[in-house]
């Protein structure tokens, strides 16, 4: 790979691509477990999925602290595309980042070692995007709660371990919590903090 | 070169698509992702100087700037009426800086920017409402510190507010309050449904679209989500009630919706018509007359 790589892959149209990008997850976060296309993506690297660098061009910049999991922070040439695509800082404090970039949830940190706002001020907590193979997986969740007319079924692949469990401690902490995006291929998925799981076995 | 191309053609060359630059709208959409994760919070945002004054709805038009994408179809109301100066405004501020379409008609749009009505037509799901609101905090006038409202907010601790229905009943026999009548959202957030008339209250609950709202002077935005249970406060022996009118609507014979007082001349004449005018044309199209028009 070539120097200068990162410098190209970015939006032909920011404006229109991180506008149709930002419904797309405005739409899935307001509608909890619903897959939403996004159209327009970036080029990245290989080591950054094109879903996760559309994510990080339409919400990141100098003022969102990022954090990178350990196959993202390794790889020289997504931390520059990243640095040189959207000017945010990279922390290694995961308290302190806004967003989390996770390429591998299940060998990811446990949920509540991110950020997770404070009571009089539960917006400042961590938004985890997760890179996601698939939203169809022989494990099935059964979603309630805002956004969602009486219970959802939805799936994702691979799940970060004892998903469940950690979730409905971090459904405890509310309004305290951290929000997942979860980035498909070509498609996003959202779990904010005020979604219920089960497992939907039964 | 379709119209919409020729449109953004001629704004780019002095603004960015919907007037806002890049970085704010990220800062104005990282705020609108957070609202809607936690239904009924305020979320303080870094609100910008628009070319309006505060009270004009600069809060909603940050929000509708920040969402808003070529193939929207807008429709902007001030006080349910598609054709009032503060609309008139709006709607023409978009069709500058956007060039998208604009509607009046509710079920054709896919974002409503309002000031203090929900349309009479029922929403559907993928539609967007844009509140603008003035004062977000539903506690402000009970406890002016922001310092403290946020504990209060922290803590769950709004007994101060059914002190304050309470003293409505103690001194009116009723609840007097009759707009921006406070809401529970999801059990959890006492919020302000911004100021609109306690009538519109029932609409926000279990509503099918997402209704985004923003306060540009005080710089927040919160949110309700679909679907979301939204209670207006009330008590056992005093339950919550909607408005009831004693004639329908004087053109379009309406009996279920909101009306207006509308002074007809200096000796007293006066009629009452619907406050939602895309309602009432839709109505007076399809025959139904009031007793003005029979």
């Amino acid at each position: 790979m070539a120097e200068t790589d990162f410098l190209s892959g970015g939006l032909a149209d920011p404006v229109l691509a991180g506008q149709s990008a930002f419904r797309a997850i405005m739409q899935a976060m307001a509608e909890p477990g619903t897959v939403q296309a996004v159209a327009d993506c970036p080029t990245p690297p290989s080591g950054l999925s094109r879903t996760m660098a559309a994510i990080a061009t339409t919400l990141c910049d100098a003022d969102t602290p990022i954090w990178l999991d350990v196959a993202l922070a390794n790889d020289p040439q997504v931390v520059k595309w990243l640095a040189f695509h959207t000017g945010a800082p990279v922390t290694a404090d995961s308290g302190a980042a806004m967003f989390a970039f996770v390429s591998d949830p299940s060998s990811m940190p446990a949920l509540d070692r991110f950020a997770q706002g404070t009571d009089t001020y539960p917006d400042r907590s961590t938004t985890l995007v997760l890179a996601v193979d698939a939203f169809d997986a022989d494990q099935p969740l059964s979603l309630s709660g805002p956004g969602i007319e009486s219970t959802r079924r939805f799936a994702f692949a691979p799940l970060p371990e004892a998903f469940i469990d950690q979730w409905s401690e971090n459904r405890a902490r509310f309004p305290r919590g951290v929000d997942l995006i979860l980035a498909g291929p070509e498609a996003v998925a959202c779990l904010p903090r005020s979604t219920r799981i089960k497992s939907g076995e039964h | 070169m379709n119209s919409l191309d020729a449109g953004r053609e001629q704004v780019i060359a002095t603004y960015n698509f919907a007037y806002l630059d890049e970085q704010t709208k990220r800062m104005i959409r990282r705020a609108i992702l957070k609202s809607i994760a936690v239904p009924g919070y305020q979320v303080p945002f870094a609100s910008r100087e628009m070319p309006m004054p505060y009270g004009w709805g600069t809060g909603g038009v940050q929000v509708t700037a920040a969402i808003i994408g070529p193939d929207d179809r807008l429709k902007v109301i001030d006080q349910g009426a598609d054709d009032t100066t503060n609309a008139i405004s709006i709607r023409k501020f978009f069709e500058r800086t956007t060039g998208v379409e604009t509607t009046t008609l509710t079920a054709d749009a896919s974002i409503i920017q309002t000031r203090h009505r929900i349309p009479e037509t029922p929403l559907t799901a993928g539609q967007i409402l844009v509140f603008q609101v003035p004062i977000p905090e539903p506690l402000r006038f009970l406890e002016p510190r922001e310092t403290e409202t946020r504990t209060m907010h922290a803590l769950e601790e709004y007994g101060v507010m059914h002190v304050k229905l309470y003293e409505d009943i103690a001194r009116h026999g009723h609840i007097a309050t009759t707009y921006a009548y406070p809401v529970k959202v999801e059990g959890r957030y006492v919020t302000d449904p911004s100021p609109t008339p306690k009538f519109d209250n029932p609409k926000m609950h279990r509503n099918p679209a997402l209704q985004l709202f923003g306060a540009g002077r005080e710089m927040r935005i919160y949110a309700i989500p679909p679907w979301t249970e939204v209670v207006s406060l009330d008590f056992e022996d005093h339950p919550f009630e909607v408005q009831a009118f004693e004639r329908p609507c004087a053109l379009c014979g309406a009996d279920d919706v909101f009306l207006d007082e509308v002074i007809t001349d200096d000796r007293g004449g006066r009629m009452f018509v619907c406050s939602d005018t895309d309602h009432c044309n839709t109505r007076q199209a399809e025959g139904h007359a009031g007793e003005q028009e029979a």
